[in-house]
């Protein structure tokens, strides 16, 4: 097998905030000044006066090696921040190393979105073909593949009407099709599978197994769906503030994911802001002490929220993730339905489930706090929590992971037959 | 496997990404490769042009006429410029069509990287395609202009204005080209600079407005004094102009060098373009 991307401390440093403030009157005026010898009077300078260099950059990748022979199926994992995204865009070309470099061997197709480039005024016809050729085919490439395009697809009859007509389901599909059917030896692909039905989401997967099992290509996969990337991935990077933390088996580095995130924190915290509201504490109030809840009992949420500043369109939700991260439960309040943030002062609410029917397993709670559609917080991984099913027995032990959640339901035999 | 790691070391890379991109690496093979995508934005920008416009092509022919009596009334009647002999409207009607379309090209890929940025922040292709395209769609813009221009030679002709067209209108394909060079050069080179210093975008259609006020399209160059020519050749569009007007209506004062010169030009701002564009299409992604 031999090696068709190999990455060679690929660093990648941002500057923060500086660029799209920069003006060419100030450049000129830098310029000027230190042709005079004069000192430049737009240089950052410290409060006692030292100049400043390097607060205002950030590593997004720090030193990242691997090879990638070819028809691997590989997964990129890591928390947000940790640098995926940023690796997938240099490996996509879509920007340059700061250091480092990238050798590829063979054609790269990025499909860090689904759609890129379709425009609504264009047939799904006319947009395969737009959207093909962006993604790097020939025409004549997408010619031969269109029929099988539109077949997976399943919209035949709407292949001549303006995309803009479209469902969002109908656009998804027809975009999932273009991109299934691209052939490119290396095919970097990022979490766009998490949208569509779940029956297209399965024929996608299967379609990207087959892609590398039967033709030999590359896949590189980046998701937080642990699900996805078991099934799909035998090796996986595992990605921590920029840095490649492992590098081998799936299970492996899933088991790694999971232990480095599983952070304890069963009351969260946080300072007040001065002038934004804020979520400053958050707490899951158990049915058993120690954070344990039982199924079948009543749990509750309770949230003490700092209003510096009344708004009217607040909203607070929170999402409970298993193990996985995978959510299993949503849960929110608007503004409209109990006053949150209308008045100054703090809030405390309380979010009361009187029947938990979360099957058993560590969980925790994903803060959200929206103004609008402007987002004030969002709080991963807190309020950690573990679901028992004490005083439930059955002949059965019951085993972990079995389902996601129970619900009450009785049996009964309709109609019984005595001969057979 | 110290064999595997041997053989590996002399693979032949396809592609490698590194940090700095040499000024003149400009890889032109890629660029070919993407010719389809080329053709097919050319399409989507016609039909997204045509569709989402109320009067369709219609408006690409009201600009210039409406333009055009602006012209004819404010230069023409009340400043009394001279058209050198040529019925005023024709006059700058001509002027017109061949600026509108310099205008263009140079105005719409001057905001390649900003009105892009979404599409380039997903996908790589060459982004040169995006440019290119640009210049090709807006021949479809001066086609029909130019064509409205033929309509109002040929009912001047008929009521027996003093023009002249002669076989010198087979150098209209260089003078787009040309053009086109220009247009592209500027452009590319405009919009490899806003992604570095965004006050320029402003300044840049207020540029174009006062460019054209020295390039010859609402004056003959026959009205500038002789001392003070040099000094308008060296502006590429006049020449091109005053070319054009010589072909199509037999007025206009141009010479082969000077045209020479103005070629010469247009693609020297060509060359610095495309070399400045190559150059910022590797960071872009990070400016935005």
């Amino acid at each position: 097998m031999s090696v068709v991307i190999r990455a060679e401390n690929i660093s990648k440093r941002y500057r923060l905030g500086v660029i799209n403030r920069r003006m060419l009157y100030q450049d000129l005026q830098s310029g000027w000044a230190r042709l005079r010898g004069k000192e430049d009077p737009n240089r950052p300078v410290s409060h006692n006066g030292a100049r400043v260099e390097g607060d205002d950059t950030f590593w997004a990748l720090r030193d990242v090696n691997f090879d990638i022979t070819s028809g691997e199926v590989i997964g990129i994992i890591g928390r947000n921040g940790a640098g995926k995204s940023t690796l997938l865009k240099v490996l996509s070309e879509i920007t340059a190393p700061t250091s480092g470099a990238v050798k590829l061997k063979g054609r790269v197709a990025s499909l860090l979105e689904v759609g890129t480039g379709f425009h609504p005024e264009l047939t799904g016809r006319e947009n395969v073909f737009l959207n093909g050729t962006i993604l790097g085919m020939t025409k004549a490439e997408v010619r031969s593949r269109f029929d099988e395009i539109v077949a997976f697809s399943e919209i035949e009859k709407f292949i001549d009407t303006p995309v803009k007509r479209y469902s969002s389901g109908m656009y998804v599909r027809l975009a999932f099709a273009v991109a299934a059917h691209l052939r490119p030896e290396i095919l970097i692909v990022d979490e766009v599978l998490a949208v569509g039905d779940a029956a297209f989401q399965k024929r996608c997967m299967g379609k990207m197994e087959q892609v590398a099992d039967n033709e030999g290509r590359t896949v590189i996969f980046v998701s937080h769906n642990m699900q996805a990337v078991s099934t799909l991935t035998h090796r996986c990077l595992l990605m921590n503030d920029g840095r490649v933390t492992f590098d081998g088996p799936t299970d492996q580095a899933i088991g790694q994911y999971l232990r480095e995130g599983a952070v304890e924190e069963h009351v969260y915290v946080s300072p007040p802001d001065g002038e934004e509201p804020r979520i400053v504490r958050a707490e899951v109030v158990t049915s058993e002490p120690a954070y344990i809840q039982s199924t079948g009992k009543t749990m509750e949420v309770r949230f003490k929220v700092h209003v510096p500043r009344a708004m009217r369109d607040a909203a607070i939700s929170f999402q409970v993730m298993n193990a996985y991260e995978q959510p299993v439960m949503h849960l929110w309040v608007f503004d409209s339905g109990l006053p949150l943030c209308q008045e100054t002062g703090t809030v405390e609410l309380v979010c009361k489930v009187p029947k938990l029917r979360l099957y058993m397993g560590k969980y925790t709670l994903t803060l959200h706090f929206v103004a609008g559609s402007r987002r004030l917080q969002m709080v991963e991984r807190v309020c950690a929590f573990e679901v028992v099913l004490y005083g439930q027995s059955r002949e059965i032990d019951w085993q972990p992971g079995a389902c996601a959640y129970l619900e009450e339901a009785t049996w009964s035999a309709a109609e019984r037959t005595t001969s057979c | 496997m110290p064999a595997t790691e041997i053989s590996n070391d002399r693979t032949e890379w396809s592609k490698v990404l590194t940090p700095q991109r040499g000024w003149l690496e400009i890889r032109w093979k890629e660029l070919w490769d993407y010719r389809d995508l080329i053709g097919l934005l050319v399409r989507r920008d016609f039909i997204a042009t045509y569709k989402q416009t109320v009067l369709g092509p219609i408006w690409f022919l009201l600009q210039p006429i409406f333009t055009t009596i602006i012209f004819t009334i404010v230069f023409g009647r009340i400043a009394k410029i001279s058209t050198d002999a040529i019925p005023a409207p024709l006059f700058y009607l001509g002027g017109l069509v061949m600026w509108q379309y310099f205008a263009d090209c140079l105005n719409k890929t001057s905001n390649t990287f900003a009105n892009n940025a979404a599409l380039f922040g997903k996908v790589y292709f060459p982004r040169l395609v995006v440019p290119v395209s640009v210049v090709i769609t807006n021949l479809l813009t001066f086609t029909i202009q130019f064509t409205l221009f033929l309509g109002f030679l040929c009912f001047f002709m008929a009521k027996g204005a003093p023009v002249a067209p002669n076989f010198r209108i087979i150098v209209l394909p260089v003078l787009i080209v040309l053009m086109a060079a220009l247009g592209l050069g500027a452009g590319c080179l405009v919009s490899a600079l806003t992604t570095r210093y965004r006050d320029l975008s402003v300044a840049v259609s207020f540029g174009v407005q006062l460019w054209m006020y020295g390039s010859a399209v609402v004056y003959p160059l026959s009205n500038i004094a002789h001392e003070w020519r040099w000094l308008f050749v060296l502006n590429p569009m006049v020449p091109i102009i005053e070319a054009f007007r010589f072909a199509f209506l037999g007025a206009g004062v141009v010479e082969v060098w000077q045209l020479g010169i103005g070629a010469a030009m247009c693609f020297a701002i060509l060359f610095a373009g495309i070399v400045t564009f190559n150059h910022v299409e590797k960071t872009f992604a990070d400016t935005v």
